[in-house]
């Protein structure tokens, strides 16, 4: 066998992630000889790392499988990975200035988003469910430490706890479907597992392996049934972690569960497809009528993930290439959205603290109008109202279940659009609708600009990102098929 | 480079001009505000200009599509493609024409938040405009559903009492409709393989398919068209709305629904028009019997016409499923009419609204003591809504039952009734409000119309009268391409005949 570690020029599809590994050992052996009180310093240079990564990924194209079949850099992972890191590097820019507050000020913060985007990046990569595994465990190791690192708040204790207790049964699920797997195909590697079920065909074993694989991933993505827990982690885990953990963990687990399906089980996709779809229903119409309740922001925002995860589903229950490219266009849509919000919500201070729930943003058109636009901006692109780019999003996963003849899907889709647009619409009504009754702090600088740049891509995704954007996501999904 | 290529994108894209300037414009004093309104007061009127030099150099003897932009844009689903024909050419002009109006007319009644409302009515105007110039069903479908948002937000921000609530209704009755229409949208994409609407036209679909992609659309268009029974959300919208906000509705947003019946509905799915062609009439003839009955009895001025507005869509979608070239020139040409009777109506009842703060028919009376000049105003524009020779409204409602008669005698025996329906509850309002002795003491001091209002109200004044006696601009611009719509309706429906027949 041979090894990928003689020559350093060998490993060119793996550079970005060993420039983030080592990267993110410097900065933890830095932040400790350090001193503990600089954890700003920490962050700021995490996120340079992020960018430095992100401009390897992109101007360093070297493809191909590494590591004995483990590990595959594709034009899909490669898009994936892009959109992650920046995601993670634009979560940090939101807790620069509000970790204080947060009791995130500690240097560990930053390193551990960085093992936990390292450990997504293996994800995105991962060709065999060994290495899928390590680095579904890295991540969801390093979110577990980033949830309850407030840890004398019991608020944050109890969301770390439960996401902990249920993150492990969801590994347990994983591994006891990838056993299975393995053992009716006698293969790990994704690409070879295919052509086993293409010579000697499915078994039921094997099924079964694949119902506990998805649900595995299922229970990262927080789709319904598997995700009671992201409403409770959401709510505890203190503001910029949870606009870490609706984004960037989003996107990896979204691409893992892509990857899972249509590589290794792409000849047997009708088997698969039924529980896509329910995944998909159940999301979308559980989280239009749960949110509806909601009263606080953070929890509110679970629900409404839930919901655009079952959006995204959509486009994958086609299990077509079409359908694929419209999870590709959504995703970075949606975390253009979220991390737009979060800024929004970390943005809006009182004299009490920060606004955690809807009745406190009353007539916040007439004391911060940039703010509430930006946020009334995001609630309509929520909705998938057009010309907005969550139109866009939407149209592309539609548009692959209509192809795939999956009428039912779509229509109750659309009709849960319709449902969630009550809960968008009730924040833009509390903004513009009703009278302030408090006053608003000053932004910071550097939320206005992510704002800014969020809404600027949002109103006019059309003209500017659409095409490319488009094109982009439909060289990510011809690379899967 | 001819500006003649891009004058559509130019026409539907200036308003957002304005938008940009305005977001710079500080309106903390008066005078800010006063830059505001100008601001887009002029960009909404060199936007009419263009629009009307556009119409200049249409070609009325070409049926298709002028002035055409053609790019590919996102994948092969979503192209970037403008053009006009006959029938959409003049509702361009038209919104065009009522966007410098609204501004001139809210600009005393609206002084709360001004920058933001003249925002939200500029980025109105270009979805409107928009729905109009695309040639591409799924730019039709954001722009559609892109006048949502402002129209929302209108409703909400500057409308009466329970306004929250009829911008929510407004909002969801129309949104429901719509997504339904999205993906019928995408099933046309899959069987065409294009969302151009000039491919799309000449493509035929299996008859099978046109129903359910007939319904989709019909749940799409009947909403905002408002037929009855799906008009709900009309009056609560339309009460609750500033002045300018129920213009805009009446005028331009319910032909959205009648333009996309005759664009998609008539054109794209012959068939199934056919087949569902007693089932609109139906709905038709209950809209315009039953909302007039209602319109009689209602206490509030803006709830009587906004009935009134459901009852004459009733003629128009009547005349559109009719088929022939009369009843859809009729149809046209009732939506024109429409839209600047119909947005005079409501900019009456705002003049006086402004005076008294209150729409009760009740609380006025006698106005023609103190108000000749609204007085007069008032009753040309009730004349031309009742239909009566010489003004607008007669042209289309007659043409639509003239061509309706040939296919259907009973349709349009009952549709007769409206007319009569029309001229009492019109007349009824009008007698309430203006004549009658001025006993009321808070009415003793009102005034007459203003400088500004007397230029908004004559300019729709003078075009009510000028079509309704030389009513040829309109329909010699629309003649080619009505013509051309109904010779493939009856070339569609004949041929399936045949196949029928020799299936047989």
């Amino acid at each position: 066998m041979k090894s990928d570690l003689l020559s350093f020029a060998a490993l060119a599809p793996a550079y970005p992630e060993l420039l983030l590994a080592v990267g993110a050992i410097v900065l933890l052996i830095v932040g400790v000889i350090w001193s503990r009180e600089r954890s700003n310093g920490i962050a700021v240079a995490a996120i340079l790392l992020l960018m430095a990564v992100i401009a390897v990924a992109i101007w360093q194209p070297a493809q191909g499988v590494l590591f004995n079949g483990g590990f595959i850099n594709d034009t899909f992972a490669r898009y994936m990975k892009i959109l992650l890191l920046g995601c993670s590097a634009f979560t940090l820019v939101l807790s620069t200035s509000t970790a204080k507050s947060f009791g995130l000020d500690k240097f560990e913060y930053a390193i551990l988003v960085l093992l936990a985007t390292l450990g997504m990046m293996v994800m995105t990569s991962a060709n065999d469910l060994m290495s899928l595994y390590v680095g579904l465990e890295l991540q969801s190791l390093a979110l577990y430490v980033v949830t309850a690192l407030r840890r004398d708040d019991p608020r944050a204790a109890e969301a770390g706890l439960k996401y902990f207790v249920l993150g492990a049964l969801s590994s347990g699920m994983l591994l006891y479907g990838a056993s299975l797997i393995y053992g009716f195909t006698g293969m790990t590697q994704l690409d070879q597992i295919v052509t086993v079920i293409a010579g000697s065909g499915r078994s039921i074993g094997l099924i079964f392996g694949v119902v506990f694989l998805i649900a595995g991933v299922a229970f990262k993505l927080a789709a319904v049934p598997f995700h009671m827990w992201i409403p409770d982690v959401y709510e505890g885990a203190p503001t910029p972690v949870t606009a870490f953990f609706t984004a960037a963990p989003k996107v990896a687990a979204m691409a893992l569960m892509v990857r899972v399906v249509t590589v290794p089980f792409g000849s047997i996709t009708h088997d698969w497809q039924q529980i896509i779809v329910f995944l998909s229903i159940a999301s979308m119409v559980l989280a239009a009528f749960a949110a509806i309740g909601q009263t606080n922001l953070k929890r509110f925002m679970a629900y409404s993930a839930i919901g655009h995860v079952g959006f995204a589903l959509v486009g994958l229950s086609a299990g077509t290439a079409v359908g694929v490219e419209g999870v590709a266009v959504y995703l970075p849509i949606y975390v253009t959205m979220t991390i737009g919000f979060f800024a929004a919500m970390l943005g809006m201070r009182t004299s009490e603290g920060y606004v955690e729930t809807i009745p406190q943003m009353a007539g916040l058109a007439q004391k911060r109008p940039f703010l509430a636009a930006i946020i009334a901006i995001i609630m309509f692109s929520f909705i998938g109202l057009p010309p907005l780019a969550g139109f866009f999003a939407k149209w592309q996963v539609f548009l692959a279940a209509i192809d795939a003849h999956l009428f039912v899907l779509a229509v109750i889709g659309v009709l849960a659009s319709a449902v969630s647009a009550f809960y968008y619409l009730r924040i833009v009504k509390v903004m513009y609708f009703d009278e302030p009754t408090s006053e608003f702090m000053p932004v910071p600088a550097e939320l206005t600009a992510v704002m800014a740049v969020a809404g600027f891509l949002i109103v006019t995704y059309f003209v500017t990102i659409g095409s490319p954007l488009y094109a982009a996501a439909h060289a990510a999904a011809g690379s899967l098929f | 480079m001819n500006i003649f290529d891009h004058i559509l994108s130019l026409v539907t894209f200036l308003p957002l001009v304005g938008v940009v300037i305005l977001l710079f414009v500080p309106t903390l004093d008066d005078a800010g505000k006063n830059l505001a309104r100008w601001i887009a007061f002029v960009t909404s009127t060199v936007t009419f200009l263009v629009s009307l030099w556009m119409w200049s150099r249409f070609d009325n003897s070409n049926a298709g599509f002028q002035f055409v932009e053609n790019y590919e844009w996102i994948g092969n689903s979503i192209g970037y493609r403008m053009g006009v024909d006959g029938v959409s050419m003049l509702f361009v002009v038209l919104t065009a024409l009522l966007t410098p109006i609204c501004v001139m007319s809210s600009w005393k009644p609206i002084q709360s938040r001004v920058r933001d409302y003249l925002i939200v009515f500029l980025i109105l105007e270009t979805m409107c405009i928009g729905v109009f110039t695309t040639l591409d069903l799924a730019m039709f479908y954001v722009f559609f559903e892109g006048s949502l948002i402002p129209m929302f937000l209108i409703i909400g921000i500057w409308g009466g009492k329970r306004r929250i609530q009829a911008a929510y209704k407004f909002f969801f009755y129309t949104f429901t409709g719509s997504v339904l229409m999205l993906l019928a949208i995408m099933a046309m994409y899959w069987q065409a393989g294009t969302l151009d609407i000039r491919k799309l036209l000449a493509f035929h679909f299996d008859p099978g398919v046109q129903t359910w992609l007939w319904l989709a659309f019909f749940a799409s268009f009947a909403v905002k068209m408002p037929m009855w029974p799906f008009h709900r959300w009309l009056p609560e919208a339309h009460v609750e709305a500033p002045t300018a906000g129920s213009v805009i509705l009446a005028a331009i947003l319910l032909k959205l629904g009648g333009y996309g019946f005759i664009r998609v509905s008539l054109a794209m799915f012959p068939d199934a028009s056919l087949r569902f062609a007693p089932f609109v009439f139906t709905l038709s003839v209950a809209a315009i019997i039953l909302t007039s009955l209602i319109a009689l009895v209602q206490t509030d001025m803006k709830k009587l016409i906004a009935y009134s507005s459901v009852a004459h869509m009733g003629f128009v979608t009547m005349g559109i499923f009719s088929g022939n070239v009369m009843a859809v020139h009729g149809a046209v040409f009732q939506m024109i009419s429409h839209g600047i009777v119909s947005a005079a109506l409501f900019l009456c009842v705002g003049v006086i609204y402004d005076r008294m703060h209150t729409r009760e028919i009740a609380a006025y009376g006698g106005l023609v003591e103190r108000m000749p000049r609204y007085a007069t105003a008032f009753m040309v524009f009730t004349m031309a809504n009742v239909g009566l020779p010489g003004t607008s409204g007669f042209v289309g409602e007659f043409l639509t039952m003239i061509g309706t008669f040939q296919i259907n005698t009973w349709v349009v025996f009952f549709a007769t009734f409206g007319v009569i329906l029309s001229a009492s509850y019109a007349l009824f309002l009008y007698r309430r409000i203006i004549f009658g002795g001025l006993t009321k003491d808070t009415l003793k001091s009102i005034l007459d119309l203003d400088a500004r209002e007397i230029a908004v109200l004559g300019t729709l004044l003078v075009l009510t009268i000028f079509y309704g006696f030389y009513p040829a601009p309109i329909l010699d611009a629309t003649a080619a391409s009505v013509s051309l719509i109904a010779e493939n309706f009856s070339k569609a429906i004949g041929s399936t005949a045949a196949m029928v027949a020799s299936v047989n």
